[in-house]
């Protein structure tokens, strides 16, 4: 199985890099472009478990205790197929 | 006194921190690999700069997982002292023996410069050679040292006085433009509720000898020393 994960920075805090993208697009030519957040993306291939609700327990694990810092993170399972 | 620095792969101030505790401060010192759980008897725990496992997925996010941290937490639990010191420090956030999380300099650049601390406390094991107030000058180089904590944290934070060091200029005025890197408070050093594990994002092993053009640093790694032998009397 597959699944694809999302973590993204908190509201409130501060994102410098996602902050200094959106300024170079600005200066690009794209001053509709008001706001720009930067995250990460994980694609992970699962063996050896059984169905999707057991992947999906395992994926909130791991996106828990590894993949985000819950102090400045929260993580998103985008899809299980 | 005995010392235990431990080696992550990636680590890159050990021998620093391994030279100044051994040749300037006369101390016991080891080497602690990081798939080793032996603290090999060590009254101190020193977590060193660098970039532990890359710093893949986020500072310390690996390193975290790392047999050696077990024991580590563990030599904390018992109220031994244990200081990390840059990626250290990331390293003692991110397994929750020290507050808030460290993230991208402010200005997007990795900062190599010495830098003013104001230390805030003298009261703590390593702190207790400085006088309060005091203004120590000591090297920082990271790139992730931006100190955040949610609000209400912080106001805990700093109304139980758990803020050691602060970045600030010469006089010891603890201003924006003395911040390296958008730190909340401009906070540079952090210590847990039990006063026994800190976290310092610039170098003291850096500073601690004449002939590197300054010594200030080695007053934390001094105090460190000293406290233990108070300790043990």
């Amino acid at each position: 199985m597959k699944a694809k994960i999302i973590v993204r920075l908190k509201d409130g805090v501060l994102d410098p890099q996602g902050q200094t993208i959106q300024r170079a697009l600005n200066k690009m030519g794209h001053p509709e472009i008001t706001n720009l957040r930067q995250g990460k993306f994980f694609e992970i291939e699962i063996d050896g478990l059984e169905n999707q609700e057991e992947v999906r327990r395992l994926m909130e694990e791991i996106s828990r205790d590894v993949l985000c810092n819950p102090i400045i993170e929260t993580f998103e399972i985008e899809d299980i197929s | 006194m005995k010392f235990a620095v431990v080696v992550f792969p990636g680590s890159n101030c050990e021998h620093d921190t391994f030279h100044v505790l051994k040749t300037i401060l006369d101390q016991e010192v080891v080497y602690s690999w990081h798939q080793d759980s032996d603290l090999q008897g060590a009254d101190a725990v020193i977590l060193p700069g660098g970039f532990a496992y890359g710093d893949h997925l986020r500072c310390g996010a690996i390193a975290k997982f790392s047999p050696i941290l077990k024991s580590v937490k563990e030599h904390a639990e018992q109220g031994k002292l244990v200081l990390g010191i840059c990626n250290g420090f990331q390293i003692l956030q991110e397994t929750g023996l020290l507050p808030g999380v460290m993230l991208r300099n402010s200005g997007l650049k990795f900062v190599c410069r010495h830098v003013y601390l104001k230390s805030e406390s003298g009261e703590t094991p390593f702190t207790a050679s400085c006088r309060p107030g005091q203004i120590l000058r000591i090297p920082i180089a990271h790139n992730e040292g931006n100190f955040f904590l949610a609000p209400d944290q912080l106001t805990e934070l700093e109304k139980n006085r758990q803020v050691l060091f602060r970045y600030s200029d010469a006089s010891g005025d603890v201003s924006a433009a003395a911040n390296p890197n958008g730190s909340l408070n401009n906070i540079a050093g952090v210590i847990n509720r039990r006063g026994n594990v800190m976290g310092l994002m610039p170098h003291p092993e850096r500073a601690s000898e004449l002939l590197l053009g300054c010594e200030d640093g080695r007053q934390i790694l001094q105090s460190m020393v000293d406290w233990n032998g108070h300790f043990s009397e």
